[in-house]
């Protein structure tokens, strides 16, 4: 596992620093990069309220199919990666079930950002959902009756009780989702219509320099990606810790 | 707190419960579920005659066969390796234990194109022992070896992940007692430790199959794509969806669908026998 890991940290310098550098500053890999860290994190942020609503009404209330539904949540992670990119180019294409119902609208998604986004939604709703859950069911009841008491409506108790509480694990959630996000590779590439510059996400073009032999710059870019995945979630964990022991 | 009556704000009305539980149910339904029923709901277009026929086919066989191959290759040796992580982690404290926990976690947190990307570097046309293996003529890449390598390490914190947490709760009490009794190590692993943790080690083990059967983007990396030799069957899906074999793709995406759904339906009854023994310890 170490001499893999060895081959990454030091075949990108075959270039030299000057040519990692050109490499990686090279336009189309800035687009690729851009759009897999802005939609890895736009999908986490979707998957915020998202999450808060599955979690919710899956730890707090009964109801018919609820054995079913907790399978569900799981399926993003059980239904291999390909499986999920064909079936979403199907629904979101101008024909399919969804799509064509957004044609009207003017929506495009399929075979465009929006398409990525939509895949990246699609893999990280468990990360968060079951992020939350746990912490909603340790959630210590008083609290929600002692601002109930004290008078506070509904909306008042989840805004300024429950939210909070759940703050640090909404970030973790989000943390996870991202993370999963930025090198997702076999959910988007079927509904991306992997257009360089527009549509083309990072590990697509890592891909793309593979094949081309390129093995350093391949490399660059993969070490790259590693890199700031690794320095954003480190600045999520941190903020996430602040956020815990504010409240405690 | 049975004798107060509950303020009337900790019980929801009724109206914004059903409410809430709809917008949810529907949002798992269009999220979730849809795209699992057009699987299956493409796969099966054309009738069921053609969903055989695409089965029947020389390279869907042989991409059935080649997923089998890797998965009974690299299940079997995750597990071992990954009983003996969580061992090493579970009941020691070494140098580098931090280092090792982190490198089992490791393959989680890095896109599956990475890696498959690490074993190009050292075993492709142009990597580190690239030049050496082409003169012996051994084949890693773009061949089965390769396939194994790039699975192994994707599947590999499946098992690990699961009997951590276990082995650490469990203790190594028992364990010494067999062995102060005169148990050899042998008997202890049998009889105390592998007992103690066999409904764990399942999870594991299927969430590993299923993992290494339906892995794409590592394989997608070191497989070369040729048909009949070096395509599982989710690389298979994305020939045959490249291919405009619209039926074709989805009949092989429906097997590999089932094959969650029973993954996901034998987690359900797993997980009901792990919450079942740490209820009864």
């Amino acid at each position: 596992m170490l001499i893999p890991l060895a081959a990454l940290v030091l075949r990108p310098w075959e270039l030299g620093a000057a040519g990692v550098w050109q490499s990686l500053t090279d336009p189309r890999v800035l687009a690729a990069l851009r759009l897999s860290f802005g939609a890895a994190a736009l999908a986490a942020a979707i998957n915020l309220p998202f999450g808060l609503l599955i979690a919710w009404v899956m730890t707090r209330y009964r109801f018919p199919g609820r054995r079913l539904a907790d399978a569900l949540i799981d399926m993003p992670l059980a239904l291999p990666t390909a499986v999920a990119g064909i079936s979403l180019t199907a629904l979101f294409a101008p024909k399919g079930w969804i799509g064509a119902l957004l044609v009207p609208l003017g929506v495009k998604v399929a075979y465009t950002p929006l398409g990525v986004l939509v895949a990246l939604v699609f893999v990280g709703l468990p990360f968060v959902v079951r992020t939350l859950e746990p912490v909603m069911l340790d959630l210590p009841a008083e609290a929600e009756e002692a601002a109930a008491t004290l008078g506070a409506t509904r909306l008042q108790t989840l805004c300024r009780v429950v939210l909070p509480a759940l703050a640090p694990s909404l970030l973790t959630g989000f943390a996870a989702a991202l993370a999963r996000g930025v090198g997702e590779y076999g959910s988007v590439i079927f509904i991306a219509g992997n257009m360089p510059m527009v549509s083309e996400i990072a590990p697509l073009l890592i891909v793309i320099r593979l094949e081309q032999f390129d093995y350093a710059g391949a490399a660059a870019l993969g070490l790259a990606m590693l890199l700031l995945s690794f320095l954003l979630l480190l600045a999520l964990n941190r903020g996430q810790h602040r956020l815990a022991r504010h409240l405690a | 707190m049975t004798s107060v009556p509950m303020p009337s704000a900790l019980t929801p009305p009724r109206l914004q419960r059903a409410v809430l539980i709809l917008l949810a149910v529907t949002l798992m339904g269009v999220l979730l579920l849809l795209p699992l029923v057009v699987v299956f709901s493409e796969a099966l277009s054309q009738g069921f005659e053609t969903v055989v026929e695409a089965l029947e086919t020389e390279d869907a066989r042989a991409a059935i066969e080649l997923t089998l191959l890797v998965a009974a290759i690299t299940v079997p040796l995750n597990t071992v390796c990954g009983m003996a992580a969580a061992w090493c982690l579970a009941r020691f404290q070494f140098p580098g234990r931090t280092l090792l926990a982190t490198l089992v976690e490791l393959p989680f947190s890095v896109s599956p194109v990475i890696s498959g990307l690490v074993w190009v570097l050292l075993f492709g046309a142009n990597g580190w022992f690239g030049p050496w293996l082409d003169a012996h003529g051994v084949r890693i890449i773009f061949a089965l070896p390769g396939l194994v390598l790039a699975t192994t390490f994707v599947t590999f914190p499946f098992v690990a992940r699961a009997l951590i947490p276990l082995m650490r709760a469990q203790g190594p009490a028992e364990e010494e007692a067999a062995l102060t009794l005169g148990a050899n190590a042998a008997q202890v692993f049998w009889h105390v430790t592998l007992p103690n943790i066999r409904w764990a080690l399942m999870y594991g083990v299927l969430l590993c199959n299923a993992r290494a059967m339906g892995e794409f983007g590592a394989v997608a990396v070191v497989s070369g794509h040729i048909r009949g030799q070096t395509l599982t069957m989710p690389l298979y899906v994305e020939a045959l969806f490249n291919d405009y074999d619209w039926v074709g793709a989805f009949t092989v995406a429906a097997l590999l669908s089932l094959l969650a759904l029973v993954t996901l339906g034998l987690r359900v009854l797993l997980e009901r026998h792990m919450d079942h023994g740490r209820g009864a310890a």
